[in-house]
């Protein structure tokens, strides 16, 4: 459905994109994953034809984004990163605006776009600027997906947005996705990665990797480890003065660490227990994607 | 004040019409803490945070800043709190010293004290041969790091930081929280908002706000006892959605 070849592209001597190749299959939720300034916003403006890649190209099923950018405009949806729908109007006037742009009505698509816009309905009168966060997300939604496309581009959908109402995006997007709808996606939150069906790991301008997320976690090769204790920061950096572990760093409730040899894992357990710092949790862990992420940060590129 | 006390709140509401943005919060916040300000989108936490900032007056409830009343001594406050939001951080079209010199300046330091103070603390972050580098090309990552060094550049009781961390990566999103934690073991107070739970864990103690109102306080093991949850990211969905299953 998405199929891009060679893309690159620079901001003066900033080079937001560096080679980039990639497809997504048809029904796909495909996690464009990194932090801000990695490149995922310019990718999304040339997919979706708003700017022109310096080399390289795409083709949005099967239509090249230079020559036939008309036809993919009225084909895609599209929602950017900033809230751009008109404030001053209401949620049902943004709706019909857009659905008259591209030639529907509200009543022709409501199908598609109910599970989602029911959610906000109820206050279909309310101006779009005096909606909450999430309300804001939903509208966003359903304006992008009122002309029934058949692949749509979120950028960063849920930034900002607190960890319950992400999730309940998610699950939108699931629905979307079972509807047989190609979903690019993009997000700097990396537990995000586990509801796509594969992601890229992007970072300045490059891939780190591409591929399932169960299969790029598959791949982490150090030997991870958590230990805990009441005061993590000390620990931290006894882990670190230990001299043992190749990276440490502080994860949620845990300490994480990695070791290439499993010898060194009872070095830095004596270690620590000469510092006098209580060890209340000290085992091997799988990595979640984001120890992914930052082990392949730390990994020359091939 | 109470000596360790750092901020201090009781009942402390904002009323806009009929609607309570918050809703008769109370807590304290000790010195040198590290206090996780948490809540879902809209539950009243920037409100309350422009508040103790003295940036916007209540409509009834009482409370200290750095042992200043926020009625009466908000000036005061201004200048005993330091504060960094992701949305704004420093200008881009100045150096990373001109920044310095523009907003030390405003809270009065001299010159040649900035300076002394920019290069050390730059120094430690590794980043000191970057003084006259324009704002504009550094990545994201960098700026964030600076702005926390800015935000404190005045030696302030308090900073506030709203969302420090927002679309970092997440290697930098460590580094921000090792130096965060390096400013409170100095005895600065830190008051933080993030969306990032597992950040909530990096905190002494937090707080939950739900439609105006705290309804979870502690350390991050408190609330995970308390809410029966096994991670701060299934304390919040109980405490933001109390009426949906986990």
């Amino acid at each position: 459905m998405i199929r891009v070849e060679n893309i690159s592209h620079s901001y003066g001597e900033v080079q937001a994109l560096r080679d980039i190749s990639f497809e997504v299959k048809k029904g796909q939720i495909f996690g464009l994953i990194g932090p801000d300034g990695a490149g995922k916003t310019t990718l999304i403006r040339i997919l979706t034809t708003l700017i022109l890649a310096d080399q390289g190209t795409a083709f949005i099923d099967g239509m090249e984004v230079q020559k036939e950018y008309k036809k993919i405009r009225s084909q895609i949806g599209y929602m950017p990163g900033r809230f751009s729908l008109y404030e001053d109007l209401s949620i049902l006037e943004n709706l019909n605006l857009f659905a008259a742009i591209f030639g529907t009505t509200l009543d022709e698509n409501y199908h598609l776009i109910e599970d989602i816009y029911k959610q906000i309905e109820p206050f279909k009168h309310r101006r779009a600027g005096q909606l909450s966060g999430g309300m804001k997300q939903k509208l966003a939604l359903s304006c992008a997906m009122i002309h029934a496309p058949n692949v749509i581009f979120l950028d960063e959908p849920t930034t900002g947005v607190d960890p319950v109402s992400r999730k309940e995006f998610w699950q939108m997007l699931k629905t979307l996705k079972e509807r047989g709808i190609t979903i690019l996606v993009s997000t700097p939150y990396m537990d995000e990665a586990a509801m796509c069906s594969e992601v890229a790991l992007i970072h300045d301008g490059q891939f780190l990797d591409i591929d399932t997320p169960e299969k790029i976690i598959s791949k982490y090769k150090p030997l991870l480890y958590r230990a805990k204790s009441s005061k993590n920061n000390a620990l931290l950096k006894e882990i670190r003065n230990s001299g043992w572990t190749k990276s440490a760093y502080l994860n949620g409730e845990f300490v994480h660490f990695t070791v290439e040899d499993l010898n060194d894992v009872n070095k830095i357990r004596v270690f620590i227990q000469k510092q006098e710092i209580e060890i209340m949790e000290f085992k091997e862990v799988n990595p979640s994607i984001e120890d992914c992420f930052m082990d392949l940060m730390h990994s020359p590129t091939e | 004040m109470k000596e360790n006390i750092s901020i201090e709140v009781s009942n402390l509401s904002k009323h806009y019409g009929k609607f309570k943005a918050v809703d008769e919060i109370t807590f304290d916040v000790k010195k040198g803490e590290i206090f996780g300000f948490l809540g879902a989108n809209g539950a009243g936490k920037s409100t309350a945070m422009k508040m103790l900032c003295g940036l916007l007056g209540p409509t009834s409830g009482e409370g200290t800043v750095a042992g200043f009343d926020i009625y009466k001594q908000s000036e005061q406050i201004k200048k005993n709190i330091g504060y960094m939001s992701q949305k704004f951080s420093l200008y881009n079209d100045l150096t990373v010293l001109e920044n310095m010199i523009f907003y030390g300046g405003i809270y009065g330091l001299s010159r040649k004290y900035i300076k002394e103070k920019t290069t050390t603390l730059l120094k430690e972050l590794g980043f000191d041969d970057k003084l006259g580098t324009m704002v504009s090309s550094l990545p994201l990552g960098w700026k964030q790091k600076i702005s926390f060094t800015l935000a404190h550049i005045h030696n302030p009781a308090i900073v506030f930081l709203d969302e420090p961390t927002g679309g970092v990566d997440p290697v930098t999103r460590r580094d921000f929280w090792e130096m965060i934690y390096k400013a409170a073991e100095g005895g600065t107070t830190v008051f933080v908002t993030t969306h990032y739970m597992d950040e909530a864990e990096y905190c002494d103690r937090i707080s939950m706000m739900v439609d105006g109102q705290i309804h979870g306080l502690g350390s991050p093991a408190e609330l995970k006892k308390q809410f029966e949850s096994t991670n701060m990211d299934e304390v919040f969905i109980k405490l933001a959605r109390p009426n949906e299953k986990v």
